[in-house]
C-alpha cells in the first residue's frame, strides 16, 4: 500500500522548546488519517510541515513519495488542499471569490472556474445563491463548507484539515461529517485530519495517530488503536472520550 | 516693532549653522542682466505690508512686474529668503538689522550696518521715519503739564504709568529707561492691545507704544522725546539683493526721506482704522510723487478662488506624494518590526516640530514659496499614512495569512489579494487624517510665501481685521469639512 504522507525522524524545536521529536509516520493514500492530541501536543505543527509552511529541524517528509521542494513551493502547495477551524475565509471576498481565487491565479478560464465552482457547491450541498455573499453573511456551517470547497478547488490529491469541524454546533457538525465523507469519495482524495476529538477521529478516519507532548504514542488502523491501547496515555484518552 | 520669534530664531540659527553646504548647493546661479520680474517680500505686520506694497507699486510704475511674497513669517524668514535670492527686496529696520541679525553692539548707525552686511545685500536709503519704542501721553495731558520729553515725567509721579508686559520685561525696556532718566514712579503692567483705549479713556496716564502706530493719530497722542537717545533707532529702508537691477534700485531711491513719523502714523491709520487696502493707501501715497502703477484690479472673489486653488494645490501635491511614498515605504518595511517602529518613531518626531518651525526649517534647504511648503506638508502627512499602513499590513489576522500561504499564494499575491485589501480601511483612515491635517496646516504656508488660504488670515491677523481672517478661515474650514465628507463617502463605497 502506498502512502500519501511519510514522516521520517522528524524533530522540531521552537525557541528552545522541543515540540516534536523522532516522528515516524506513514499515512496511507486514499484514506483519512486522524492525528489526535491535546493542545500543545504538536499536531498542528506536524500538519503545517506537510505543505512546507513550517520546516522540520531534522528529518524528511515525503508527499506521495516526493520530498518537499525548496524552490517552487507555491506550485507544490497548490497540489494540497488546506482547510482550517472557522473556515478562515477572506472577509473581503465573496464566497465565490474565496473558493475560486487560486484557480484564477492558476490561469483557469472563466468557464472552467465556473463549472468547477458549481460542481463543488453541489458536492457540499450549498445553494447557488451563496456565491455572491460575503463570509459574514453566511452561517458557520456554510462557511465551513466553502472552506472545504476552497481546499478542493484545484482537485488536490491530498487534503490537510486543521480542526475544521470544531467551531460549529453539534447538529451542524454531524451534517458536515456526512458531507465530508461524501466529498472525499467523490473527489477520491487522501486526507490528514488534525483534531482533539477522538469521536470525530473514530467517525472519519481509517487510520489513527495519537500524539502527546511531541511524541507519537501509538499509530495504526483506527479500530486497532482504539481496541488495544498500548500506553497508559492512550488508554486514559480512550476511556475519557469514548466511554 | 519688527521683532523676531525668539524660538524660531534659535532653531533657524542652529539649522543655518549645519546646512551651509546644502544651502550653497541649492543656490542657483542668478542672471545678472536686467530681469523684468521682481519679487518683493514683507513681514507679517501691517506696516511691513504697506511699505512692501509701496515698493511694489513704485517698481510697477517703472515698468517692472512684481511678484508679491507678502506676509512671510518673521525677520529671519525674510532675511534668509533675501540672502538666497528668493526675493529681491523687503523693508527692514536698522535696529532689527543691527541687533537681531548682525548682532552689532550698541546703537549702530547706517554706515556701520552697511559695512557689516553680507556682501550680497544692500541697504538703500531710509524712508525717514523711526519706528521705535515711544513713551506716549494724551496730547491734552502733555499740553496741560508741559510734557515734552521723557525726562519731564520725573516730576509727574501722580500720572498712572502702565506699560506693556513685554516692555516691563525687556532689558532695553522700562528698567533701562527709568535708570537713564532717573524715573522713580511705580509702574504696572497691561496687555498692549488694551493700553491705547485705557489711555484714551483716561484710566491710565502714560504707556509705551511704537512711534509709527496709527493709534497715535487716532487717539491724538503725544510722543515724549527720547532726548538721551535711550531707545535704539528703527529706521526703515529697503534691503535689497545686489542682483536687483540697478534701474530698479534707482526707482526705489525716489522713496528716500519721503515718510516721516507723522506720515507713517497716518498711513498706518488709513489701513488699520479706515479699513483701506494696502494697495489703495500705497497708490494714494505715491500719486502726488507722480508714481502711478498700472491697476491690477482684484476682487474678493478672484482672491478667494486663487487662494483656494493654491491651497488645494499645496495639500494635493503634498498628500499625493505622501500617499505614494508612504505606501511604498510601508510595503517595503512592514515585515521588519524593528525598521517599521524606527520609521514610525522618526515620523512621530517630525510631528512634534511645531508647524511654523518646520516651515522655517525648510527655508535654508528649499527657499521660500511652494516647494518648502509642499515638503513640510508632505512630512506632516507621512506619519498618519505610514503608521496606519504599517500597522494594518503587519497585523492582518495571522490565520488568514497562513491560509493564503497554504493555498499556494506567492508573497506578491498574498499582498495583493489579502494583506492590502484587508488593510485598506485603515490605510484610508490614515490618508483621511493626513488630508485634514494638511488642509489645516497649509494655512501656515502663507508665512513662507506659498500663498493659499493662509494669505488673508496672515494679513488679517496683522491688521486685527476679523473680516479678512474669516476670508481665509471659513473657506479653509469648509475645505476640511468637505474633505472629511468626501473621504467618508469614499470609505462607505469601499466597504460596499
Amino acid at each position: 500500500m502506498s502512502n500519501c504522507v511519510e514522516f521520517r525522524q522528524i524533530a522540531k524545536t521552537f525557541e528552545g522548546r522541543q515540540v516534536l521529536q523522532d516522528i515516524n509516520l506513514s499515512c496511507p493514500a486514499g484514506a483519512t488519517t486522524a492525528i489526535v492530541g491535546a493542545s500543545g501536543s504538536g499536531k498542528t505543527t506536524l500538519l503545517q510541515m506537510v505543505n512546507g509552511v513550517l520546516r522540520p529541524d531534522a528529518g524528511d517528509i515525503f508527499v506521495f513519495g516526493q520530498p518537499i521542494p525548496g524552490q517552487g513551493i507555491e506550485k507544490f502547495r497548490r497540489g494540497i488542499g488546506y482547510a482550517v477551524q472557522s473556515a478562515g475565509l477572506f472577509p473581503h471576498m465573496s464566497a465565490e471569490q474565496n473558493v475560486t481565487l487560486v484557480a484564477r491565479l492558476e490561469g483557469w478560464d472563466q468557464d472552467r472556474v465556473a463549472a468547477r465552482f458549481a460542481e463543488l457547491l453541489e458536492e457540499v450541498d450549498l445553494p447557488g445563491d451563496v456565491a455572491q455573499r460575503l463570509p459574514r453573511e453566511l452561517s458557520g456551517g456554510q462557511q465551513q463548507r466553502l472552506g472545504l470547497c476552497r481546499a478542493l478547488m484545484l482537485r488536490p490529491r491530498l487534503l490537510l484539515l486543521d480542526e475544521p469541524f470544531s467551531a460549529v454546533d453539534p447538529i451542524t457538525r454531524v451534517e458536515l461529517y456526512e458531507r465530508f465523507e461524501y466529498v472525499k469519495q467523490a473527489e477520491g482524495v487522501s486526507a490528514l485530519l488534525v483534531t482533539h476529538d477522538l469521536r470525530e477521529a473514530r467517525r472519519l478516519a481509517e487510520y489513527l495517530v495519537i500524539l502527546h507532548a511531541g511524541v507519537v504514542q501509538q499509530q495504526g488502523p483506527t479500530r486497532d488503536v482504539l481496541g488495544n491501547p498500548e500506553s497508559a496515555y492512550v488508554e486514559s484518552l480512550v476511556a475519557s472520550q469514548l466511554d | 516693532m519688527a521683532k523676531a520669534y525668539p524660538g524660531l530664531t534659535a532653531i533657524l540659527v542652529i539649522w543655518m549653522g549645519i546646512t551651509p553646504l546644502f544651502a550653497q548647493a541649492q543656490t542657483s546661479p542668478q542672471i545678472t542682466q536686467e530681469r523684468n520680474v521682481l519679487r518683493i517680500g514683507s513681514k507679517n505686520f501691517n506696516e511691513s505690508y504697506l511699505l512692501a506694497e509701496i515698493l511694489a507699486q513704485t517698481l510697477e510704475a517703472g515698468g517692472f512686474e512684481v511678484e508679491r511674497k507678502f506676509g512671510l513669517g518673521g525677520t529671519l524668514i525674510c532675511y534668509e529668503a533675501l540672502l538666497k535670492g528668493e526675493i529681491d527686496a523687503y523693508v527692514e529696520y536698522t535696529g532689527t538689522l543691527g541687533q537681531a541679525i548682525l548682532k552689532l553692539p550698541g546703537n549702530p548707525d547706517t554706515a556701520a550696518i552697511s559695512r557689516a552686511l553680507d556682501e550680497r545685500l544692500m541697504l538703500l536709503d531710509q524712508f525717514g521715519f523711526n519706528n521705535t519704542y515711544a513713551i506716549v501721553v494724551k496730547a491734552e495731558v502733555a499740553r496741560q503739564r508741559g510734557l515734552r520729553s521723557v525726562a519731564d515725567l520725573a516730576g509727574n509721579d501722580d500720572l498712572d504709568m502702565v506699560f506693556s508686559h513685554e516692555f516691563l520685561e525687556r532689558e532695553d525696556g522700562w528698567r533701562g529707561l527709568a535708570a537713564t532718566y532717573g524715573l522713580t514712579a511705580g509702574v504696572r503692567g497691561i496687555e498692549h492691545g488694551l493700553a491705547y483705549q485705557a489711555l484714551n479713556a483716561g484710566s491710565i496716564g502714560v504707556t509705551d507704544a511704537y512711534s509709527t502706530d496709527g493709534e497715535l493719530v487716532r487717539y491724538n497722542l503725544t510722543v515724549l522725546d527720547d532726548t538721551l537717545n535711550y531707545f535704539p533707532s528703527y529706521y526703515a529702508a529697503p534691503l535689497v539683493h545686489h542682483n536687483m537691477p540697478a534701474r530698479a534700485r534707482g526707482l526705489l531711491k525716489r522713496l528716500a526721506g519721503q515718510i516721516d513719523d507723522k506720515r507713517m502714523q497716518a498711513l498706518n491709520a488709513r489701513v488699520v482704522f479706515e479699513g483701506q487696502s494696502f494697495a489703495a493707501v500705497a497708490r494714494e501715497f505715491l500719486a502726488p510723487m507722480g508714481i502711478v502703477a498700472p491697476q491690477a484690479g482684484t476682487s474678493m472673489w478672484t482672491d478667494l478662488r486663487t487662494n483656494t486653488l493654491r491651497h488645494l494645490q499645496l495639500t494635493g501635491i503634498a498628500l499625493g506624494l505622501a500617499i505614494v511614498l508612504g505606501l511604498g515605504i510601508s510595503l517595503l518595511v512592514y515585515r521588519h518590526p524593528g525598521v517599521s517602529s524606527g520609521i514610525i518613531y522618526f515620523c512621530g518626531l517630525l510631528q512634534t516640530i511645531p508647524s511654523i518651525a518646520l516651515l522655517a526649517l525648510m527655508i535654508p534647504l528649499f527657499g521660500i514659496g511652494m516647494l518648502p511648503a509642499v515638503v513640510a506638508l508632505f512630512l506632516y502627512s507621512l506619519l498618519p499614512i505610514l503608521r496606519n499602513a504599517i500597522t494594518a499590513l503587519a497585523n492582518v489576522d495571522p490565520v488568514l495569512v497562513r491560509v493564503a500561504e497554504a493555498l499556494g499564494l506567492s508573497e506578491m499575491d498574498q499582498l495583493r489579494h489579502v494583506r492590502v485589501p484587508l488593510s485598506l480601511p485603515a490605510i484610508f483612515a490614515g490618508v483621511r487624517t493626513a488630508a485634514v491635517i494638511s488642509i489645516g496646516t497649509a494655512t501656515l504656508a502663507a508665512f513662507i510665501g506659498a500663498g493659499g488660504l493662509g494669505d488673508p488670515i496672515v494679513v488679517g491677523l496683522s491688521l486685527d481685521n476679523v473680516e479678512l481672517i474669516l476670508q481665509g478661515a471659513i473657506p479653509a474650514a469648509l475645505l476640511a469639512i468637505a474633505t472629511e465628507m468626501l473621504f467618508g463617502l469614499l470609505e462607505r463605497r469601499l466597504r460596499r
